[in-house]
């Protein structure tokens, strides 16, 4: 097989290589010629031609956006048609006396003018700028009729985005607004500019943000023929856009319209869960705003006003604001103690109302001689859980309470959700920079005990911890989109609905703790509240304390009630086969028991009984509890 | 004598010494003429450009100077650190745009692939030199294989057009090595027929009720918008229909340097980078596209007289391989511009704004450079 070749022969062989890759180098050339000649002298005229009146040969047929329904159906963002007033920049000569024109046939405000300003500078190549939107049927026909006077300026019918419930769920549904250009650099990285050609509005917020790939759509394109004019004579082809896919929500938009309700004018985010699914039922940062207002380019006054009003309704308080959970931990942390062994159900420890540790004195609001473990949930007791914990040890309750999802994002698919603060001595070396900061002591330790110190959670991540209690340790990623509805043929992809993990946990244990929440709201801190509630609901109230302003504005009057301490409930109903769990949050609205339980009264009424209430949950007067 | 060394002239007949003249006027009209469009398609990277272009002759001037045996010594080196990185980008590689072709090394981002374009090539020169005289099967199984490896990894990136660059690289080598005929007709031949069903059935494979078992949808769409642009008019396929339109609204001699509707309105979405021959054709004309083919027949025509004259197998292999590389670069890159074939990215040699591809293909000049100082007397 081996073959021995002289120099001269393979010298020779090369040559003859060499000349074939010329004789093929060349031909190839020779067809790019041909090519050429062809483009540019065969068919120069046509090629002519098309180059002339190339920018209206290919028009984009923009989608239809995607509605989004609640789990009955009902509307909370759709679509209507609207005319507009649009001027094509590159056919009008003088603008500014165009505009002039319009006006006297049309009201333009100066906000107008300023807002078409801005769009042309930021708008794409060719393509018509909105000068005025929603005209009434009597000014179309007025320009209509006089039409002609205006070359490049045309009335055309366009879908505008519409949130039928205005502010109701607006942190949920987000809202659409203009293409800026951060917009174009990420449509760009996702490769999908094709696809937002001619499209000028794109999801900023909550759902509408987070499933915008569902919600556009694909642009669709009509291929014309045009005169000179630059007006469609014919149309050549035409491929239909396909609209986006509808989202339907496994929110109750019913059950968020009470809970918005009840919280009247306080501050504060409510959040409640479908135990045996993960969906989310209803999900509240009060107070909330109009997303309507963005859709045509919020005006600066507008935004002003939202955005430096003190009580930051444009923040998402259920997924973003992180508190301390207060004494709502305590249910879990009894769980702790079962689990690790540190305690039995029965175990009675004795509570003098206060715990002494490292020769500082954690004072309880009262002695009761001794008390177990169902005590101690339905009547709070501080010395119990400061006992616990520093049995426990701050690992293991960080390592038990990280399967709950404390401190870790829940992956929600909303967008914008905090991390929140599950307290471990990694995290305080990880946090702080001096050494003598990042040292854990033993007495921080006994007031994580309480849900005080340096815990921190979402009241997202609250609720997400109920649901996984209720339904027996099944953890599942909470979520808002039940099923996305295929435009083409109606079909229904499902989103999710396994649990992700499954918490080991002794079923008698679970049981006691939740025996225990029941009797919270019937003989313990929530008893005011569900009074009289012809079901069982389990529970727990929670004070947060508010350590500090947080950078806020010192106004005199407002410092007293912003001092005040957060107010925390947590419930599961009806106890024996949970259908919600649910997390409230008062900013400021002192115990547990005063303003966030009767909130969550109102919201589990609705949802078992159907009763709607006609004001806003009544705050308690200060309750004897203190937690 | 000494003082003679420090005479501004002798610096500069040093400095110049070894480039050819030749290649180097060539190399430089090519680059005027890439000053000259990028002033009329994109005028804010002329500085960039000018950088660019430095860099490329610093990198020629430098590869000029280099021997080629101690070339060819830096041949498996270099051959195994590109495929190392390329392990190294599969691994670890920072994804932009969809594909993973970067390695961030902290200080710099480098793309191993292109690395390979030039290693490639030395290292089956190299090989062949070492095999020299023995011409059997088994030589050129090996080759395959040192050329699959690196071309696989490229290819899982995904870059095709830069997979495809550094296996036509490899292939010229064994090709110039004297791959048998009985295995290149059947394998040319396999290949037309394979591209010529694709291209005739296109139609019917790319129905949306067909499933291509394997591939996801958007892997169907792409291969179906290189069959026919007009199925995505306003993505991919519209740079190709706006680029056709470019060139044939040229005609003879063009609309005249900065005159180019279809460019300056913006319909060309890449002007300066792959796009850049459609600036030319519009402005210059078929005279203009004429004239720029025959540079580049000058400078493969010197690419393969330069082969000819080479001192060793492993040089005249290196040699021929270049230049068909050059040439396959102006000819894939005016062909898709042209719409004869698929939209690859690949660069207009020395033409298309960007700094690596114009450092390789003059790292590529300068080698050829330095094995034309090299020659042998072809007196024989």
């Amino acid at each position: 097989m081996t073959e021995f070749r002289s120099p001269d022969q393979e010298m020779l062989r090369f040559r003859r290589r060499v000349g074939v890759a010329l004789v093929f180098v060349l031909s190839c050339f020779a067809l790019l010629a041909g090519r050429f000649y062809y483009l540019q002298v065969e068919r120069h005229e046509y090629f002519h031609t098309r180059a002339e009146d190339n920018r209206i040969a290919l028009l984009p047929v923009v989608p239809n956006r995607g509605n989004i329904v609640d789990r009955n159906g009902k509307l909370l963002a759709r679509n209507y048609a609207a005319y507009t007033l649009e001027i094509n920049p590159s056919q009008v000569r003088r603008l500014d006396e165009t505009i002039d024109a319009l006006s006297t046939i049309i009201d333009i405000q100066p906000r107008d003018r300023a807002r078409f300003r801005k769009i042309l500078e930021e708008s794409r190549n060719f393509e018509s700028v909105p000068i005025r939107t929603r005209l009434t049927d009597t000014e179309v026909a007025r320009f209509v009729a006089e039409r002609y006077r205006f070359p490049g300026v045309e009335v055309q019918a366009r879908l505008f985005r519409d949130y039928p419930l205005g502010a109701v769920a607006s942190h949920v549904i987000g809202y659409i607004g203009r293409i800026n250009d951060r917009d174009l650099q990420r449509i760009d990285e996702r490769g999908e500019t094709a696809n937002y050609r001619g499209t000028d509005h794109i999801g900023k917020a909550g759902l509408e943000l987070s499933y915008e790939a569902e919600l556009h759509g694909i642009t669709g394109f009509e291929q014309v023929e045009v005169n000179a004019g630059g007006r469609a004579v014919r149309l050549l082809h035409r491929q239909p856009a396909l609209p986006g896919n509808d989202l339907e929500l496994t929110l109750d938009v019913e059950l968020q319209q009470v809970a918005e309700r009840a919280f009247g004018a306080r501050r504060g985010a409510l959040v409640a869960i479908e135990p045996d699914t993960g969906g989310v039922l209803a999900l509240v940062s009060m107070p909330t705003f109009d997303p309507n207002a963005f859709v045509d380019g919020i005006s600066p006054a507008e935004w002003r006003a939202l955005n430096d009003s003190p009580d930051l309704p444009l923040l998402n308080r259920a997924i973003y604001s992180a508190y301390p959970p207060g004494s709502t931990f305590k249910p879990f942390m009894a769980l702790a103690g079962l689990a690790a062994g540190k305690r039995t159900i029965e175990q009675r420890v004795p509570d003098p109302g206060y715990f002494i540790y490292g020769g500082h004195r954690f004072m309880d609001h009262k002695a009761r001689g001794s008390v177990d473990l169902h005590q101690s949930i339905v009547v709070s007791s501080n010395t119990y859980y400061y006992q616990l914990a520093n049995d426990l040890g701050i690992d293991a309750i960080a390592s038990f309470m990280r399967q709950f999802g404390f401190g870790e994002r829940t992956g929600i698919d909303v967008p914008g959700e905090a991390e929140g603060v599950l307290p471990s001595p990694e995290w305080k070396r990880a946090r702080f920079r001096k050494p003598e900061q990042q040292r854990w002591y033993g007495g921080e330790t006994i007031s994580v005990g309480i849900g005080q110190g340096y815990n921190a959670y979402t009241p997202l991540q609250l609720a997400h911890a109920v649901a996984t209690l209720a339904n027996g340790g099944r953890v599942f990623r909470p979520h808002l989109v039940r099923h996305v509805v295929d435009a083409r043929n109606g079909t229904r992809r499902a989103v999710e609905t396994e649990p992700i993990r499954q918490i080991k946990l002794d079923p008698k244990h679970l049981a006691a703790v939740r025996r225990a929440m029941v009797d919270v709201n019937k003989s313990g801190t929530g008893a005011r509240a569900f009074a009289g509630a012809p079901y069982e609901v389990g529970g727990k109230t929670g004070t947060a304390q508010v350590f500090s302003l947080r950078g806020q504005r010192y106004e005199e009057g407002k410092v007293a009630e912003r001092l005040r301490d957060h107010s925390l409930f947590i419930a599961f109903a009806p106890a024996e086969a949970p259908t919600i769990a649910l997390a409230v949050l008062v900013e400021n609205g002192g115990f547990g028991s005063q303003s966030a339980a009767p909130i969550a009264r109102q919201v589990i009424d609705y949802y078992l009984l159907g009763r709607k209430p006609d004001q806003p949950a009544p705050e308690d007067a200060a309750g004897a509890e203190s937690q | 004598m000494t003082a003679q060394r420090f005479h501004p002239a002798n610096l500069i007949r040093a400095l110049v010494r070894p480039l050819d003249p030749v290649l180097l006027v060539i190399v430089l009209t090519l680059l005027a003429a890439s000053y000259l469009l990028m002033m009329s398609a994109s005028p804010e990277r002329e500085q960039a450009l000018l950088v660019n272009a430095a860099v490329a002759l610093a990198a020629m001037w430098t590869a000029a100077r280099l021997p080629p045996q101690r070339l060819l010594t830096l041949a498996l080196p270099l051959y195994l650190l590109g495929v190392l990185l390329l392990i190294g980008v599969a691994a670890f590689g920072e994804i932009s745009k969809g594909a993973q072709r970067w390695l961030d090394l902290g200080v710099t981002r480098i793309q191993p692939s292109e690395l390979m374009k030039i290693a490639m090539p030395l290292m089956l020169a190299w090989y062949f030199q070492q095999r020299e005289g023995v011409a059997n099967l088994k030589t050129f199984i090996v080759a395959g294989v040192l050329l699959a490896v690196p071309v696989g990894l490229i290819v899982t990136q995904p870059d095709l057009g830069t997979s495809l660059l550094v296996a036509a690289a490899g292939l010229y080598v064994i090709y110039f090595a004297g791959l048998p005929w009985r295995l290149i007709v059947p394998a040319v031949l396999a290949g037309v027929l394979g591209m010529g069903a694709i291209v005739a059935f296109g139609d019917q494979l790319c129905q949306p009720e067909v499933d291509w078992f394997g591939m996801r949808e958007y892997q169907k769409q792409r291969v179906c918008t290189l069959l026919d642009p007009t199925r995505d008019p306003l993505g991919k396929g519209f740079h190709i229909i706006q680029s056709t339109i470019a060139i044939g609204s040229g005609g003879v001699f063009g609309k005249g340097w900065m005159n180019g509707t279809q460019t300056h309105l913006a319909f060309i979405p890449e002007r300066h980078t792959d796009f850049i021959f459609s600036v030319l054709a519009e402005e210059f004309g078929f005279a203009g596209a004429l004239a720029l083919l025959a540079v580049y027949i000058l400078l493969l025509v010197r690419g393969y007289q330069i082969a000819l004259r080479a001192p060793s197998l492993a040089t005249r292999l290196l040699a021929g391989a270049i230049t068909t590389i050059f040439f396959t670069y102006a000819f894939v890159n005016m062909g898709m511009v042209s719409g004869i074939l698929p939209v690859v990215g690949v660069p207009l040699p020395f033409i298309s704004y960007g700094g690596t591809a114009l450092v390789t293909l003059c790292l590529g000049v300068g080698i050829l450079m330095s094995i034309h100082r090299h020659r042998v007397s072809t007196a024989d």
